[in-house]
């Protein structure tokens, strides 16, 4: 029955199991007008192929291999509504609920699909939550980011944040500086903050996110400002009141 | 401790005492122009057996005046009270037993002899008095702490109950509903597939189960119970979920606590494995040596892996109850070598014994 033609959806699905995948092949099976780009395995597969593929609809599993749905999410940053798929996960159901994203629990029903689908639909255009928003929400409380995702064109780079040694906003980007290299990260500096650890991490400057442990003195610039020299030899602006913290959590250490 | 048994042991403890108390009396009584040492070792012996009439009221008024919760003054006033009284009680004792002795032939005079030595007596019964004060008092302190540590023992006993239970009851939903999630797609693709992994699921959790309720398993069954865990979760990972056992046979016999092995195979899945896109191999070594039970589960893992939820509950689990049951005589290591994470663990061979 079916033509190219006729096909006006295009759908990625993503989980790392093959059974599962298997299951939304099968239920997509009864939707000719939804045609399958691709499956992935794994969260870089994944980017790959939405840049590849432009799919319109994506399926995508919370927990897998390298990088979680959420990662996934964050480096696509795309406009096709995504679906995600997770097995038990209280904290990202609860960051789905909040953000009104999509999801089906496993074992998947039907219905649920079908209910799914249709809203999927209805949103094509609108674009998702900012992708760290979501993240953060679905993080247990407490708990902060062990490690950032950065894409260069296809290339995906994990950053554990113990080897991030600053960050500094540039526009609505932030630069993460890392072993001698700087990463560029569609993200504003006070939601990247919000993620680090502030015990290890501190806002030394509007700018400026500096890890505590990389500080090895700090200089008096010029009248109320001063400049913090970290062990690569970085010479940062520290602010008055980026002093004010900066000196409160030393003291808190020793 | 009640009230009778508590009689009984005092009983016991002064019938101990008595023999030495008769000889420091007689010592005591005999002077070179009063009591003959005949008399003295009579007199002694008989004030001795009779010692219970100031030992055990002293055990009685330590009970009634708590030395932690009763005031100083009312402590003094009720010892020094009953010093006195049980004190000339026991005198009187000693005095009509001398009259009565007067009697004797060659125990003539003995009373006129005794009351030259009444204020010692008295002394002495003060004295003894006080000792029993506090003997009383320290064997009381060394009650209430012991049965103080009982209650901690039954409370750290019944707190760890409740996390085995705890465990059993959250049977790990993610590995549930992943498995159901698996079930339901073999029913299109292959429904006899499907039909052996729920029964295999059935299995497990009825083996999970069961064993849980025990106190003690055989290691087999806890290889039974990995076994199946295993065959569900390589439907689930399909090529990339790999295992290698290396089993001692006479291992198998070991008795060890309930849902020891399979927790560490779980951890392996899923902090190890399931982080893997190309997954890998757990290596499971089991060996009996020296009295000893070593298990190893080794597998490969990304350190670099997105943290997963309840990240090591189940090795801080299995630790716990290793602790609780056999102290410092077990131990978990866990090692992590670049791209190999193991867990090792050690505890003493316990065997059934043959009825």
């Amino acid at each position: 029955m079916s033509t190219a033609q006729g096909k006006r959806w295009k759908a990625l699905i993503v989980d790392d199991e093959e059974l599962a995948r298997h299951i939304v092949r099968e239920m997509l099976q009864s939707h000719p007008e939804i045609e399958i780009a691709a499956e992935c395995a794994n969260g870089m597969e994944a980017v790959k192929a939405v840049a590849e593929h432009k799919p319109t609809l994506i399926f995508l599993d919370v927990q897998m291999p390298k990088l979680t749905g959420f990662d996934v999410l964050e480096l696509i940053g795309t406009d096709a509504p995504v679906i995600f798929v997770t097995a038990y996960d209280e904290y990202a159901m609860r960051a789905f609920d909040v953000h009104a994203v999509d999801y089906l629990l496993k074992p998947i029903g039907r219905e649920r699909f079908e209910a799914a689908l249709e809203r999927a639909k209805r949103r094509l255009g609108e674009r998702m939550p900012a992708p760290q928003e979501l993240a953060a929400a679905a993080r247990p409380p407490q708990q902060f980011l062990e490690r950032l995702v950065v894409k260069d064109g296809t290339r995906v780079t994990l950053i554990p944040v113990g080897k991030l040694d600053y960050a500094e906003a540039q526009d609505d980007y932030v630069a993460l500086a890392s072993q001698g290299r700087k990463h560029l990260k569609q993200q504003t500096i006070a939601s990247l903050e919000a993620c680090l650890n502030p015990d290890n991490f501190v806002r030394i400057h509007r700018s400026y996110i500096v890890n505590l442990e990389r500080v090895v003195r700090i200089e008096p610039y010029a009248k109320e400002s001063r400049i913090a020299i970290l062990t690569d030899g970085a010479r940062l602006p520290v602010s008055r009141a980026g002093y004010a913290r900066l000196k409160s959590l030393l003291d808190e250490r020793s | 401790m009640n009230l009778n048994t508590a009689l009984k042991s005092q009983h016991r403890i002064y019938r101990v005492a008595a023999l030495p108390i008769a000889c420091l009396l007689a010592f005591l009584l005999h002077t070179p122009d009063g009591l003959t040492w005949l008399d003295a070792a009579i007199l002694g012996f008989a004030l001795a057996s009779v010692g219970e009439l100031i030992s055990l009221p002293a055990w009685y008024s330590c009970r009634i005046a708590p030395v932690e919760r009763t005031p100083v003054w009312r402590l003094l006033a009720t010892h020094v009270t009953a010093a006195q009284i049980l004190s000339l009680l026991w005198l009187g004792v000693g005095k009509l037993l001398a009259r009565a002795l007067a009697f004797v032939p060659a125990l003539h005079g003995i009373d006129a002899r005794f009351d030259q030595r009444a204020a010692l007596v008295y002394g002495a019964g003060c004295v003894f008095y006080l000792l029993a004060v506090a003997f009383h008092y320290v064997s009381l302190a060394q009650d209430a702490s012991r049965e103080f540590e009982t209650r901690a023992m039954e409370t750290s006993i019944q707190a760890r109950d409740a996390e085995l239970k705890a465990l059993k009851a959250q049977i790990n939903p993610h590995f549930l509903f992943n498995s159901l999630n698996s079930i339901s797609a073999l029913t299109s693709i292959d429904p006899a597939r499907a039909r052996d992994m729920c029964v295999l699921l059935g299995d497990f959790l009825r083996l999970t189960l069961g064993l849980g309720e025990k106190t003690s398993v055989r290691f087999s069954e806890e290889l039974d119970l990995v076994q199946k865990y295993m065959a569900i979760e390589k439907v689930r990972f399909g090529e990339r979920l790999k295992m290698q056992e290396t089993i001692q046979e006479d291992s198998k016999v070991c008795l060890v606590p309930p849902l020891l092995l399979q927790p560490l195979v779980e951890n392996a899945v899923k902090h190890g494995i399931a982080g893997l896109p190309e997954g890998g191999e757990i290596r499971l070594a089991v060996q009996r040596q020296n009295g000893r039970l070593a298990i190893l589960v080794e597998n490969s893992w990304d350190p670099d892996a997105p943290p997963r939820r309840s990240g090591g509950l189940g090795l801080k689990n299995v630790q716990q109850r290793l602790d609780a049951r056999y102290g410092k005589d077990a131990n978990l290591r866990v090692n992590t070598e670049g791209a190999l994470f193991q867990v090792s663990l050690s505890l003493p061979v316990e065997i059934e014994e043959k009825a």
